[in-house]
């Protein structure tokens, strides 16, 4: 009696094809490092700066530029609520439109379709048109902020209204009630928990992000911890860091105990 | 003309291109007439009432209450009509999460503004009328609770003040008891016509419990494909008739099993 051999079958069935993919990537990886050009001296050199900053983060420096960080802060969390209430505005209505139990099929594409574009970009791209736009400076951060807090928003506000139980909407409208009463009487509260949620959690991505965007000019801590490391103040940067962490872990349990109080 | 509060004229409605899920259906209610309209799933029940105050847009006939035809509205003029048209939802269609109050003044909304109603500013005589309707449906105790804590026969009860708010001239009922127990369904039954003969109020009440319609209703209309094959006193409901707005069943054992039935291209 012959043993009967059995193998796992190979994910590409074409054994040419397999080895050829495989030593293609290999190839390519070769080279790809190649074209790199590591100065390894400069890597030494980073190495030492690397462990400067590293053991800067053990003894932060809040007071030396003191004004300067507290400064940044405010302009941060004034961008953070600004932004945040003007994306939270302008979200509802494009929820709205966005949600198709509701809208007709134009203005659904396009609510939609501004949607797609606020989230296709990174708050940075976003930021650098700003700037360029409206100067540097918390402006541009704020409407930055605004403008990607709009397509998040109203992205998943509008889940949520297509989701709803219709039922109560055809009630309402059966009463006589006219459109915007319907919206306010059988849509609002049922998607209001879910909003406010929603606006918590970005409250909380824009001020991480304000911290970002500051660096491509856009103002808020950002730019002061830019500021700090350009001039090789790592304590002063860890501080700002160390900041950050804790505003970030705050706003994070402040919105999930609100979130959850929430049914 | 005026015959009847409510009259139907040669309505049909055709969903998409779909068969017709209603044909040719005629008929006129008397003020105060509570009808059971019974029939298979899929016979057009939930279509006919919500032709007639325009939830659903008929293909073709006429539809007048009193003197409105209600076919010939549009916008603003089948909003205000609407008003005068109270309906009651299977699933209770309340909106769960505000208050049982808010619940029945929602069905004030048609006369009041926007601004009034988004501030909760309704007129004190709703508010009066929301007190007293709510003791007619045992609910005194409730105006606070929100619609989701309350039992499935309690938020029915809201259901019904909230169509009664309206001050209605035509309450359309849409299978009111079929997510309710045997017992709850039969004490909402008895609520609901009750109520509509207190204020000789006509009512359309859809249903597929055929010893419910039978018990509560004294007119029955029986309705097969979207056409009416039966249009008569609910106490000559007998085997026949059942049979033939049903299809073949031994009715005998039909007060022990559901009336339920597999027939129909469904979609309603």
């Amino acid at each position: 009696m012959s043993t009967r051999v059995w193998h796992r079958p190979p994910l590409i069935g074409d054994a040419r094809l397999r080895w050829g993919l495989s030593l293609g990537f290999l190839a390519y990886l070769v080279l790809a490092v190649g074209s790199l050009e590591v100065n390894w001296q400069r890597v030494a050199e980073g190495l030492e700066r690397g462990s400067a900053f590293a053991a800067a983060l053990f003894s932060p420096d809040f007071t030396s530029r003191g004004d300067a960080i507290l400064e940044g802060f405010l302009e941060s969390l004034a961008m953070t609520f600004v932004s945040t209430t003007i994306g939270l505005l302008l979200a509802i209505p494009v929820a709205v439109g966005a949600a198709r139990n509701l809208s007709p099929l134009p203005i659904y594409l396009l609510c939609r379709g501004f949607i797609a574009v606020s989230r296709s970009f990174q708050e940075i791209i976003i930021a650098i048109l700003f700037v360029a736009m409206l100067g540097f400076g918390p402006l541009a951060g704020v409407a930055t902020l605004a403008f990607a807090s709009i397509g998040f928003i109203a992205k998943l506000l509008a889940e949520d209204i297509e989701a709803m139980d219709p039922k109560p909407l055809e009630a309402i409208r059966a009463t006589g009630g006219s459109a915007t009463q319907t919206l306010h009487w059988a849509v609002m509260p049922v998607v209001l928990p879910r909003l406010v949620g929603v606006s918590m959690y970005r409250l909380d991505i824009n001020f991480r992000e304000s911290a970002i965007i500051g660096i491509v000019g856009a103002g808020g801590i950002g730019a002061t911890l830019n500021t700090a490391f350009d001039r090789y103040e790592y304590d002063t940067a860890a501080a700002i860091l160390l900041l950050i962490i804790v505003i970030v872990l705050a706003s994070e349990y402040a919105s999930g105990t609100i979130r959850g109080r929430l049914r | 003309m005026s015959l009847g509060v409510l009259r139907i004229e040669a309505l049909s409605k055709r969903y998409g291109r779909d068969a017709l899920a209603l044909d040719d259906v005629s008929l006129s209610l008397d003020g105060g007439e509570v009808i059971a309209l019974i029939g298979p799933s899929g016979a057009g029940k939930s279509t006919l009432i919500r032709c007639i105050n325009r939830l659903v847009e008929p293909s073709s006939g006429r539809i007048w209450l009193g003197d409105t035809e209600l076919t010939a509205l549009d916008g603003r003029g089948l909003r205000q009509v609407r008003r005068r048209i109270g309906m009651i939802f299977q699933e209770f269609a309340l909106v769960e999460r505000l208050t049982v109050m808010e619940n029945l003044l929602s069905g004030r909304l048609g006369y009041v503004g926007f601004w009034r109603a988004a501030l909760r500013r309704f007129p004190q005589a709703d508010i009066e009328r929301a007190f007293d309707l709510l003791e007619q449906v045992e609910l005194g105790a409730m105006v606070d609770r929100r619609a989701d804590a309350l039992s499935g026969g309690q938020r029915q009860r809201v259901g019904i003040a909230r169509a009664l708010m309206q001050t209605p001239d035509l309450l359309l009922v849409d299978e009111p008891t079929a997510s309710l127990d045997p017992r709850t369904s039969r004490q909402i039954m008895r609520l609901i016509t009750r109520l509509c003969g207190e204020r000789n109020l006509p009512a359309i009440i859809n249903i597929h419990d055929v010893p419910l319609a039978r018990r509560y209703c004294r007119r029955v209309i029986g309705l097969r494909q979207g056409r009416i094959v039966y249009d008569g006193p609910a106490d000559d409901l007998d085997d026949r008739v059942l049979t033939n707005i049903y299809g073949e069943e031994d009715w005998d054992t039909q007060a022990a099993t559901e009336t339920e039935t597999e027939t129909d291209e469904g979609g309603v």
